[in-house]
C-alpha cells in the first residue's frame, strides 16, 4: 500500500526542520538514528497505515540543516518539544530509534505528562552496565552502518550493498553533528536514568537479540530507571530493529499504542 | 637563514610485522608493541644526538609531539623541550608545535612555556599546531571543534603571556575565573611563533593573517610555490608583503659520508609503509568535523576505499626524483637543497635527519655533517639569496607589533 507522505520544513524555535507527515490517528513522533534516514523507509509506511506519522529529521542530520549553536542532545530534544508545540499536537507516542531514542528519552524527562506512551528501540542515552556503546570515532562508514544489521542482507535491502558516495557524504555530516553534541560522554548522559523515574506514561523498550552497536545491559537499565516498562527482544536482529524487520517493529509498536 | 635539525624520535624497536599483521601502526595499535627498555634508551640517543647537534653549530632544534604510535615518541613536545633548556646553552628551542586544541587548559601551557623560555635564557619558539586527526582521537578531544579550539586557546595563551593579571576569560571553549600566572616568558612581547601545515588551507591563510611564519613540512616544491603565493596573497591583504622571513620548510635529508650508505639509510624515511603517522584508518587520521567541509567528498571515498588517498602516496623513487627526500654526501645535498632554496626562498629550513631504524652512530654523522659541513654551505648561499630569518629580518612577532604596515592597495604595489 502506498502512503501519501507531505514534506515541509517548520522551524521550531528558530531550527528549521525537514519534517515528514503522513497517516491518521493517534500522533506518533519517530525520532531516527545518528546515521541519519533515507527518505523512505518500510517502517515509516507501515507504521503511517494506523497512525499520524511524524518523522523529523534531526537538526543537523540529512535533509535539516545545522544550528551551530547546538551542544547537546538534550537540545534537539527541546527543539522537538517546540516542533510539537508548532504543530499542535499534544500527547504523542514517542518513538525513538537508537540514538532516536536517546532524544525521546529526553523529550519524556521534559513533559512527563506530555506523552502518550514512550518506546525506545535500542536507545542509547544511558551508559551500558556492561559493555560499551560502539564508538562512532573509531569506526569506518561501512563498518558502522553494517554493525547496525544482523543480517547483512537487510542492509543491502535498505542502502545497496555499494552505498552512493552521497550516502556515504552524508554519513560523514550526521557523525560530525553526533560528535558536536555526543562527544563527552559519548552517547550517554550521567543523569538521564535518574530523570527518568518521574515518567508516567508506559514504556516498551525493544532491543535486536544481536545488537552489536548499543549492549542489551542499556534496555536493561532502562527497564530499571522506567517506572511503568517492558521489555521485547527481536530475535535474528541487530541495532537497527527499524530498518531489518520493519514490519514486526511496526506490530509491536501498534500493538502497544493501541493497548490503551 | 635559521637552520634546524629534526627527528620524528622514531620508537625503532618496535615490531614492525606485528603492526603489518594489525593493519594500523597508529592510535589502536596495542601498547604492548611499545618497549620501554628501548625507549629509555633511545630517549638518551635523542638526547646525545641534539646535543650533538649544539656543539656543531645547529641554529636550532626542532621538536613536534604525537600520540599512540611508533612513528614519534614524544608525547609531550614539553618536556624534551625543558630537558634543552636546561642542557643546552646557545641553539633555539623551536616547538613545533604543541597541539593547542589538545590543552584543556591553555593557561597550564601559557605557564610551561614561559618557564622553558625563561630557563633557556630566552631560547624559545613556541610553535603552534592543530594536532593530527589521532590526536584528537587519542586524547579525547573533540575533532569537530578542532579550529575553534586552536584559534581560541590560541588567544588566552597570548592573552595570559602579554596582558596584565589577574583577569577573567569567558570563551566558546575555554572559560577560566582567574587568568593571573606568574610564570610569563622572558622574551617580549612574546616568544616567537612559527605555524607548521601540510595541506589546510585556512591554517596558511590563518598564519598569514598573524604575521606568524609558516612552515611547509615536507611539501613538494609546486606545492610549496602554492603555499606561498596564498600566504603572500593574503600578507598583501594584511598589509604587509611576505618574504623569506615568513617562510620555513622541512624536509627529510639524510646525509651520511658515502652515497650508498646514505641511500639505504634514506629508505628509513618510508619505514612508516609511505606514511608520515603510520598506517592508519583513514577516519581515525580525519575525523569527522576535523577536515576542511571542501575536502568531504573526496576524503570518504578515499576512506571507504574507492579512491586514492587524497593527500597522495609516492614511492621513494618518486620522492627523491620530486626532491621531498635527500640523500648523499654533504656536496650531493647541498647542491639539491640549493635547488629548492632558490625556487621556493624559505627564511628557515629544517632538515629531518634521521628516521626509522637508522643507527645512533650513523646518527651522529648525519647531525655531525649536518653543522659542520651542509649548514655553512647553505649559511653562504642563503647570504647570497638574501634569505633572512625572522631573527636577522628582526620581524615583528605578531602583525599588531608590525610598525611598516599599508594599506592593502599601497602593499600590493611594492
Amino acid at each position: 500500500m502506498a502512503v501519501d507522505w507531505a514534506s515541509s520544513t517548520i522551524e521550531a524555535g528558530g531550527t528549521k526542520l525537514h519534517v515528514k507527515r503522513a497517516g491518521r490517528g493517534r500522533p506518533v513522533l519517530v525520532l531516527h538514528h545518528e546515521t541519519g534516514t533515507l527518505d523512505d523507509l518500510p517502517f515509516y509506511d507501515a507504521l503511517a497505515a494506523n497512525h499520524a506519522v511524524i518523522v523529523p529529521h534531526h537538526p543537523g542530520y540529512s535533509r535539516s540543516e545545522r544550528p551551530d549553536w547546538m551542544r547537546s542532545v538534550r537540545d534537539i530534544a527541546v527543539v522537538y518539544r517546540g516542533l510539537l508545540s508548532e504543530l499542535k499536537v499534544a500527547r504523542a507516542a514517542l518513538v525513538g530509534l537508537g540514538f532516536g531514542g536517546w532524544i525521546a528519552a529526553e523529550m519524556a524527562t521534559m513533559a512527563p505528562a506530555d506523552l502518550s506512551h514512550l518506546v525506545l528501540v535500542g536507545a542509547m542515552g544511558i551508559k551500558p552496565p556492561q559493555g560499551d556503546i560502539l564508538d562512532l570515532a573509531v569506526t569506518g562508514y561501512m563498518d558502522y552502518a553494517r554493525a547496525a544489521f544482523h543480517d547483512q542482507k537487510a542492509f543491502d535491502r535498505v542502502y545497496g550493498a555499494e552505498p552512493s558516495v552521497d550516502q556515504l557524504e552524508m554519513w560523514d555530516i550526521c557523525r560530525e553533528m553526533s560528535f558536536r553534541i555526543a562527544w563527552k560522554p559519548y552517547m550517554y548522559s550521567q543523569t538521564l536514568p535518574h530523570l527518568l523515574k518521574s515518567m508516567r506514561a508506559p514504556a516498551l523498550i525493544v532491543w535486536g537479540d544481536d545488537d552489536k552497536v548499543v549492549p542489551i545491559s542499556a534496555g536493561k537499565r532502562y527497564l530499571e530507571s522506567l517506572p511503568d516498562a517492558h521489555l521485547e527482544i527481536v530475535r535474528s536482529c541487530g541495532h537497527a530493529v527499524d530498518m531489518e524487520q520493519p514490519e514486526a517493529l511496526a506490530k509491536l509498536v501498534t500493538n502497544f499504542i493501541g493497548r490503551e | 637563514m635559521h637552520l634546524m635539525y629534526f627527528t620524528e624520535q622514531p620508537m625503532s624497536a618496535y615490531d614492525e610485522q606485528a603492526g603489518r599483521d594489525f593493519g594500523a601502526t597508529a592510535l589502536m595499535f596495542p601498547n604492548k608493541h611499545f618497549d620501554p627498555v628501548a625507549g629509555s634508551r633511545l630517549y638518551n640517543n635523542y638526547i646525545e644526538q641534539y646535543m650533538l647537534a649544539e656543539e656543531v653549530g645547529i641554529d636550532g632544534i626542532m621538536l613536534n609531539e604525537h600520540h599512540n604510535a611508533p612513528f614519534c615518541m614524544q608525547a609531550k613536545a614539553n618536556i624534551f623541550a625543558a630537558i634543552l633548556a636546561g642542557m643546552t646553552k646557545k641553539t633555539k628551542i623551536v616547538m613545533l608545535g604543541n597541539p593547542l586544541p589538545l590543552a584543556e587548559n591553555p593557561i597550564r601551557l601559557a605557564e610551561e612555556l614561559a618557564m622553558i623560555d625563561m630557563i633557556s635564557k630566552g631560547r624559545l619558539v613556541s610553535g603552534f599546531v592543530r594536532g593530527g586527526g589521532q590526536e584528537q582521537l587519542a586524547t579525547g578531544v573533540n575533532p569537530a571543534f578542532n579550529r575553534e579550539r586552536f584559534e581560541e586557546a590560541h588567544d588566552l595563551v597570548v592573552q595570559a603571556w602579554t596582558r596584565p593579571g589577574p583577569f577573567r576569560y569567558e570563551g566558546t571553549h575555554y572559560q577560566h575565573r582567574v587568568v593571573n600566572p606568574w610564570a610569563v616568558p622572558l622574551q617580549k612581547p612574546y616568544p616567537r611563533v612559527w605555524i607548521p601545515g601540510v595541506i589546510s588551507k585556512e591554517t596558511i591563510v590563518w598564519a598569514a593573517q598573524q604575521r606568524y611564519p609558516y612552515i611547509a613540512l615536507n611539501t613538494s616544491i609546486e606545492q610549496t610555490k602554492k603555499i606561498w603565493e596564498l600566504y603572500d596573497q593574503v600578507a598583501l591583504q594584511s598589509g604587509y608583503v611576505g618574504g623569506p622571513e615568513n617562510r620555513g620548510y622541512l624536509i627529510q635529508v639524510h646525509i651520511s659520508d658515502n652515497e650508498d650508505k646514505a641511500r639505504e639509510n634514506a629508505r628509513q624515511f618510508r619505514w612508516m609503509q609511505g606514511e608520515f603517522t603510520g598506517l592508519a584508518h583513514p577516519v581515525w587520521s580525519t575525523p569527522s568535523g576535523y577536515g576542511s567541509p571542501t575536502n568531504r567528498r573526496a576524503f570518504v571515498e578515499f576512506a571507504a576505499g574507492r579512491a586514492i588517498n587524497p593527500r597522495g602516496n609516492t614511492s621513494f623513487e618518486q620522492q627523491v626524483e620530486d626532491l621531498r627526500i635527500i640523500y648523499g654526501t654533504p656536496k650531493t645535498v647541498v647542491a639539491k637543497l640549493k635547488r629548492i632554496l632558490e625556487q621556493t626562498r624559505p627564511g628557515i629550513l629544517a632538515l629531518w635527519g634521521n628516521d626509522g631504524r637508522v643507527s645512533q652512530e650513523d646518527s651522529l654523522t648525519c647531525v655531525r655533517l649536518m653543522g659542520q659541513e651542509v649548514f655553512p654551505a647553505i649559511r653562504e648561499i642563503a647570504k647570497s639569496l638574501d634569505l633572512k630569518s625572522p631573527f636577522e629580518a628582526n620581524a615583528p612577532v605578531h602583525l599588531k607589533y608590525s610598525t611598516d604596515l599599508k594599506p592593502a592597495k599601497a602593499a600590493a604595489a611594492e
